[in-house]
């Protein structure tokens, strides 16, 4: 792979990362003329306090959330698919997200409380949440661990993560059944996925664990291009294969369960968007696709947020969106897959 | 006979399978030794037990009891990183990087020598080019894997462990899926790696004529679990080579040093 088209790619994606924020700072539900965000960006307010607020605690804060959440679920796909050897393999259909969500039910019940609790900035009740969340998800994690060295089969790998999303899908439902009225409603709402979680007071814990994991997986690039060739040339040239791949498990854990927490369950993105990298850059060396996934995947969840908030009759759900992006590029990749280099 | 140019010594070794608490050895207490710049082949029935010495000399698997030594040094009280410096390995098993340029696969064979990052310095791709040259597939050196031969994918997997600089090299079944050309081509190939670079080189196969051409020693499994050691010439005048298929209708012909029946 030329160089010249690495630093192509890097550039129309950072361009398209920054018209897309912009795009989502001047658009929303409410209209406010550019002037006046500009006038609001620079300090110097508009005069109006309402648009103070809907700029600087409503639009900024979920163009973050939306950049790091797509960003972090797209590496947590990549890595997932790079250590279980397998293309079609993604945090929400290998039921790690659903894992993340099973713990945030739990964790509301036991608080007694509600999913939309989580809104709140009562610091305790968050973070209780985002271990529920962690748990969740490296639980779902330990069980593919296992089920990987037993059904050395891909599609079968595939089937049990589908099969776990379905069991905690079923014990949530359950859970729920016991739920007041209102906590089914706020779960559905979180099910529904929303990048306007994230409060400006959770915003440095969010984002500081989510740039911490993206900063760990930048840094196992020697054993995730050595895992390329398989875990036995892996070994042969040093790695050592069961500690990386454990270690690589705990980002991808860490990154779906603290976006699952804060966002809802969302999924296609972490499948896709590895795809939309390795297909542009023509390469699947991790030092070259882990920038770009970076960057593709904040690109494609600041369109799923623009989309989402464009529509004039209220907001439309993220996952309404996503699959809509995704599932066309899942399709070209699997009826094309033979003409694809790194499937071969 | 040992020799000064002794690499690698094997003792007692037994290998074989666990099946629970179970061992179920295919080997028993081997006491080999592999020599630098001899180019070794190792054959034996299918089942035999080729694939399981193999991946206990590449300490894939754990030997059922005994020890291997490189230059003196038990290679199981190595670390991983040391033991990727001295043993490079080419095996059969699938891999997933076609979307990688031969030299960025070579370049991987740098990993034992790389830091953190695995960043290549301009000596390591000095040492990429030059593997990629020895390799002959220099010709191919921008091209995705994707697009080779099966010859030429294996020749850019030697050309990976050739990079890795190790004083041995193994290769479990490397001609396995080739044409016969490509076959010729490779043995060859490990045979220059072996005679002019000093290479401790052992590969396991099933082509038993090519094998005793071109290989300067025999590691021969024999059907009652024994391996036999010597050259051609050796194990063909000694009758060994009778011993390497439990069917006694089919015997081996030192005319055209092959099987008939």
């Amino acid at each position: 792979m030329t160089y010249r088209r690495y630093a192509v790619t890097i550039v129309a994606l950072t361009v398209a990362l920054v018209v897309l924020a912009l795009a989502c700072l001047v658009f929303g539900s409410v209209d406010i003329p550019m002037r006046d965000i500009v006038a609001i960006l620079t300090g110097k307010g508009c005069g109006n306090k309402a648009w103070d607020i809907i700029i600087l605690q409503s639009r900024i804060p979920m163009i973050i959330t939306a950049a790091l959440a797509g960003a972090a679920l797209s590496i947590s796909g990549l890595l997932l698919q790079t250590t279980f050897n397998n293309p079609l393999a993604g945090p929400s259909i290998l039921g790690v997200s659903s894992g993340a969500g099973l713990g945030v039910a739990i964790v509301i019940l036991a608080l007694g409380g509600s999913i939309g609790g989580l809104l709140g900035e009562n610091v305790g009740s968050y973070m209780a949440i985002l271990v529920g969340a962690l748990l969740g998800a490296g639980m779902v994690l330990a069980v593919l661990i296992a089920f990987s060295s037993i059904v050395r089969s891909n599609t079968m790998l595939l089937i049990i993560g589908i099969l776990v999303s379905y069991l905690t899908s079923s014990v949530v439902q359950l859970l729920n059944s016991v739920a007041s009225e209102e906590g089914v409603h706020n779960y559905v709402a979180w099910g529904f996925g929303n990048f306007s979680g994230v409060s400006v007071g959770q915003m440095p814990l969010y984002a500081g664990i989510i740039i911490a994991a993206l900063v760990g997986a930048a840094l196992m690039v020697k054993p995730l291009n050595a895992m390329l060739l398989g875990a036995r040339y892996a070994r042969n040239l040093g790695i050592n294969v069961s500690r990386s791949r454990n270690i690589l498990l705990l980002i991808t854990g860490v990154l779906t369960a603290v976006v699952t927490a804060f966002c809802g369950p969302i999924g296609f993105i972490g499948l896709a968007v590895p795809h939309i990298a390795r297909l542009s850059l023509g390469t699947s060396n991790h030092s070259r696709l882990i920038p770009a996934t970076i960057l593709a995947g904040a690109d494609i969840a600041l369109l799923c947020a623009l989309v989402s908030v464009i529509n004039p009759h209220g907001i439309i759900p993220i996952n309404a969106i996503t699959p809509i992006i995704g599932v066309p590029i899942i399709l070209y990749i699997i009826l094309n897959r033979r003409r694809i280099q790194y499937f071969n | 006979m040992k020799t000064a140019n002794t690499i690698l010594t094997t003792h007692d070794l037994t290998v074989g399978y666990r099946n629970g608490s179970h061992q179920v050895a295919l080997l028993n207490n081997l006491n080999l030794h592999l020599d630098k710049g001899k180019l070794v082949a190792l054959l034996g029935q299918n089942g035999a037990g080729k694939s399981t010495l193999l991946r206990a000399l590449t300490c894939d698997e754990q030997p059922l009891s005994g020890t291997i030594k490189v230059n003196g040094k038990p290679l199981m009280e190595m670390s991983q990183k040391e033991r990727s410096r001295v043993l490079g390995l080419v095996s059969t098993e699938r891999i997933q990087a076609g979307a990688l340029t031969v030299t960025e696969l070579v370049g991987l064979g740098r990993q034992p020598h790389t830091g953190f990052l695995g960043r290549l310095d301009d000596e390591d791709r000095e040492i990429v080019r030059q593997s990629m040259a020895d390799a002959g597939i220099i010709g191919k050196a921008g091209e995705y894997m994707a697009s080779l031969s099966d010859g030429e994918r294996q020749k850019a997997m030697i050309a990976r462990a050739l990079a890795q600089q190790t004083p041995i090299i193994i290769l479990d079944e490397p001609t396995a899926f080739l044409d016969v050309a490509s076959r010729i081509e490779t043995m060859r190939l490990l045979q220059t790696l072996a005679h002019d670079r000093g290479k401790a080189v052992l590969l396991s196969s099933h082509d038993i004529s090519q094998s005793l051409m071109l290989a300067d020693e025999l590691w021969l499994i024999t059907t009652d679990r024994q391996v036999v050691t010597g050259t051609t010439t050796q194990l063909v005048t000694d009758g060994a080579m009778d011993h390497l298929f439990a069917n006694r209708s089919i015997h081996f012909n030192p005319q055209i040093l092959d099987y008939s029946f």
